[in-house]
C-alpha cells in the first residue's frame, strides 16, 4: 500500500473514532465534565447573603478554607473548626486504607492461592458486596453497630458488657463503615497483582533459609507493590470523598469534607467556600490518581 | 494420622484473616435481611418471622412512586449511556491509535475519578440554573445526570468484549459487499450483543444505586429508592427500611449473576 493510501486510510480511522466518541463525549461535557468548571468559578465570588452568589471576583471563598475573618475586628484567624474536619477526613482515610490492606491482603492471599475452579467463587464473593448499593451496605453495617445492634446484643448475652457500647455516631463508628465499604476496592487490585505472583519465588527464598517473616517482607511484599499501591488509592480516593458514611453512621457532629461540602450549599451557608473545598477535593484526587496511574503502569510492565 | 501436604504458599493465619473477613463482610447484610423478616416493629429486638414490613412497603404510596421514579430512571440511563457508549467503544477498539484516543479514554472514564459529591454539587448548581431559566422541573435531569455517570460503566464491558473480536468477520463481509451499516446491523451487532447487554445492566444496577448525584441533582417530590431509604434517616427506623434493601439487594445480585454469566470466558 502507498503511504499516501497509508495516511488516508488512518486520518479517516481517526476521524471516525472521534465522530463515533461525540454524543458520549457530548454528554459528559454536559452533564459531568462541563459543571466542574462552573464549580471553579463559583470559588472566586462572593457569597450572597441567602445562600448563593453574588457576581463579583473574591478571593474570600479561597481564604475561608483556613482563616475565618473575626465578626467584631475583622481580623482574619485560623479556622479551627475546618481544619478539624480536614484532620478528621485525612486521619480516617488513612486508618481505613491500612485496616482495608490489614484485612485484604491476606485475603487476597487467601483468594489467589485456592485451586482456579474455587476461585472464581471467592472472586464472586468479593465483588457481589462491590457492586451493591453503598447505602445499603452502610444500613447493614450501622445494624450491626448500633446501640441495640449484633455486637452490643451478643457481647451483653455474653456478659463481656454491661452497657451497651457507644459505637455509632463516633468517627469509630465512621472507620469501620468506610473499611467496610471499601474493602472490595483493596482487594481486587491486590488479588490481580498476587495472582501474578510466581510462587518458585518463595520455594527459592526457604530454600536459601529465609524465614516465612522474611519472605513476607523481603519478597512477596516488593513483588506486589504495585497492587499494594493502586489498591490503596483506590481505598484512599473514595474515603477522603465520602458522603454516605459518614452522613449516616456520624451522626450530624462527625463531619467528614464530603459532608462540610454539603453543608455549605444546602444549608445556604457559603456556596464559594463549598466550591473552593470541592476544587481543593478534586486536586488532590487527581494527584493520587496520577500515582495510581504511575504504579499500575509498573505493574504491567516488569522492567519498569 | 493423616499427612498433611505442604504447601509452599501457606502463610500462616492468612487463612483465618481471610475467612473472617468474609464473613465480616457477609454477617451486617445477613442482619439486615434477617430483620426485615421481623414481626415486631424494630431492627433489633426479634419478635418471629413475617412478610409484614413486606406488605406494609409495598403498600407504602411513597414507596411505590419512589421505585416507579427509580426504575424509569434507571431503564432510560441505562439506554441512553449504553447507546452513546456502544458507539465510542467501536471508536476507540480495533483501530489504529489517533491522535486525541487517550483523550476520549480518559474523558470517558471521568465519572469514576472525580468524587460524586463534586459532581454533585456542580450538577446542582447548573440545573438550578436551567430550571430558573426554563421553568422546566421533570426529570429530565436526573435522566440526563445519571446517563452521564453511567457511562464508563457501559463502556468498559463493551469495550472489553470488542477487544475479544477479530475484524475476520467483519472483513469477509465487506469483500461480500455488505455495506458499512449492514456489516454492523448483521455481523458486529450480533457478536457484541452480549458485551452490550452487560454494559447496560451494569449501567442500570448504578443508576439504581446512586444515592448522591440523585439528592442534589432532584426538584421537590422527585424522591429515588435510595433517597427516600435516606431521608428515612431523619425518623425512626422501621424494618421497612430493611425490606426494601432486601429487595434492592436481590435484584441487584440477580441481575450481576446474570452479567458474569454473561461475560465469563468461555474457557
Amino acid at each position: 500500500m502507498s503511504s499516501a493510501a497509508e495516511e488516508r486510510m488512518r486520518r479517516q480511522s481517526a476521524r471516525n473514532g472521534w465522530l463515533l466518541s461525540m454524543p458520549a463525549l457530548a454528554l459528559l461535557a454536559v452533564a459531568a465534565i462541563g459543571p466542574l468548571a462552573i464549580i471553579v468559578v463559583y470559588s472566586f465570588l462572593t457569597p450572597g447573603q441567602y445562600g448563593n452568589v453574588v457576581w463579583e471576583f473574591s478571593w474570600d471563598g479561597w481564604v475561608s478554607i483556613l482563616f475565618s475573618r473575626d465578626i467584631f475586628d475583622g481580623t482574619l484567624g485560623l479556622a479551627d473548626a475546618h481544619l478539624t474536619i480536614f484532620w478528621r477526613s485525612v486521619k480516617l482515610s488513612i486508618m481505613t486504607t491500612l485496616v482495608a490492606f490489614a484485612l485484604g491482603f491476606p485475603t487476597a492471599w487467601f483468594i489467589a492461592t485456592r485451586p482456579a475452579r474455587q476461585r472464581a467463587m471467592w472472586l464472586f464473593l468479593i465483588t457481589i458486596p462491590f457492586w451493591t448499593n453503598l447505602l445499603i451496605r452502610t444500613f447493614a453495617i450501622m445494624e450491626v453497630i448500633r446501640a441495640e445492634g449484633v455486637i452490643n446484643t451478643v457481647l451483653l448475652w455474653a456478659g463481656v458488657i454491661e452497657r451497651p457500647l457507644a459505637i455509632i455516631y463516633t468517627d469509630t463508628a465512621v472507620l469501620i463503615g468506610m473499611a467496610y465499604v471499601y474493602l472490595p476496592l483493596m482487594v481486587l487490585p491486590l488479588f490481580a497483582a498476587i495472582d501474578r505472583f510466581d510462587m518458585r519465588l518463595l520455594e527459592a527464598g526457604y530454600d536459601l533459609y529465609a524465614s516465612r517473616w522474611q519472605v513476607l517482607r523481603r519478597i512477596i511484599l516488593p513483588i506486589v507493590k504495585p497492587g499494594i499501591v493502586a489498591g490503596s488509592i483506590l481505598v484512599f480516593v473514595p474515603s477522603l470523598g465520602a458522603y454516605v458514611t459518614p452522613r449516616v453512621l456520624g451522626g450530624g457532629k462527625n463531619m467528614m469534607i464530603g459532608n462540610f461540602i454539603e453543608l455549605q450549599f444546602l444549608a445556604g451557608r457559603n456556596w464559594p467556600l463549598g466550591a473552593a473545598l470541592s476544587v481543593t477535593l478534586l486536586v488532590i484526587v487527581t494527584v493520587a490518581l496520577l500515582f495510581y496511574v504511575r504504579a499500575a503502569n509498573r505493574g504491567s510492565n516488569p522492567h519498569g | 494420622m493423616a499427612e498433611r501436604r505442604y504447601e509452599i504458599s501457606r502463610i500462616p493465619g492468612f487463612a483465618t484473616i481471610a475467612v473472617a473477613t468474609f464473613v465480616m463482610l457477609y454477617l451486617p447484610i445477613a442482619a439486615l435481611v434477617t430483620y426485615s423478616f421481623n414481626a415486631g416493629n424494630s431492627v433489633a429486638v426479634w419478635e418471629g418471622f413475617s412478610l409484614h414490613w413486606y406488605e406494609k412497603a409495598w403498600a407504602n404510596q411513597a414507596v411505590k412512586d419512589a421505585t416507579v421514579r427509580s426504575l424509569t430512571i434507571a431503564v432510560c440511563a441505562a439506554v441512553i449511556s449504553t447507546a452513546v457508549a456502544t458507539l465510542a467503544a467501536m471508536g476507540t477498539t480495533r483501530r489504529a491509535r489517533f491522535r486525541g484516543d487517550t483523550f476520549i479514554y480518559v474523558a470517558i472514564n471521568q465519572p469514576l475519578m472525580v468524587p460524586e459529591i463534586v459532581t454533585a454539587v456542580a450538577l446542582m448548581i447548573l440545573f438550578g440554573m436551567v430550571k430558573q431559566a426554563t421553568g422546566y422541573q421533570g426529570l429530565g435531569y436526573l435522566i440526563l445526570a445519571h446517563s452521564a455517570f453511567c457511562i464508563p460503566f457501559a463502556y468498559l464491558p463493551i469495550r472489553a468484549r470488542l477487544e475479544g473480536m477479530d475484524l475476520s468477520f467483519e472483513t469477509a463481509a465487506a469483500d461480500l459487499y455488505a455495506s458499512p451499516w449492514q456489516t454492523f446491523r448483521h455481523v458486529t451487532l450480533p457478536l457484541l450483543g452480549p458485551g452490550i447487554l452487560a454494559g447496560a445492566m451494569l449501567a442500570f444496577v448504578i443508576s439504581l444505586d446512586d444515592v448522591i448525584i440523585t439528592e442534589f441533582v432532584k426538584s421537590g417530590g422527585q424522591d429515588t429508592l435510595p433517597t427516600y431509604m435516606l431521608g428515612q434517616l431523619r425518623r425512626t427506623m422501621t424494618p421497612e427500611v430493611n425490606a426494601i434493601s432486601s429487595a434492592l439487594l436481590a435484584l441487584t445480585v440477580l441481575l450481576l449473576t446474570a452479567f458474569f454469566l454473561l461475560t465469563r470466558k468461555r474457557d
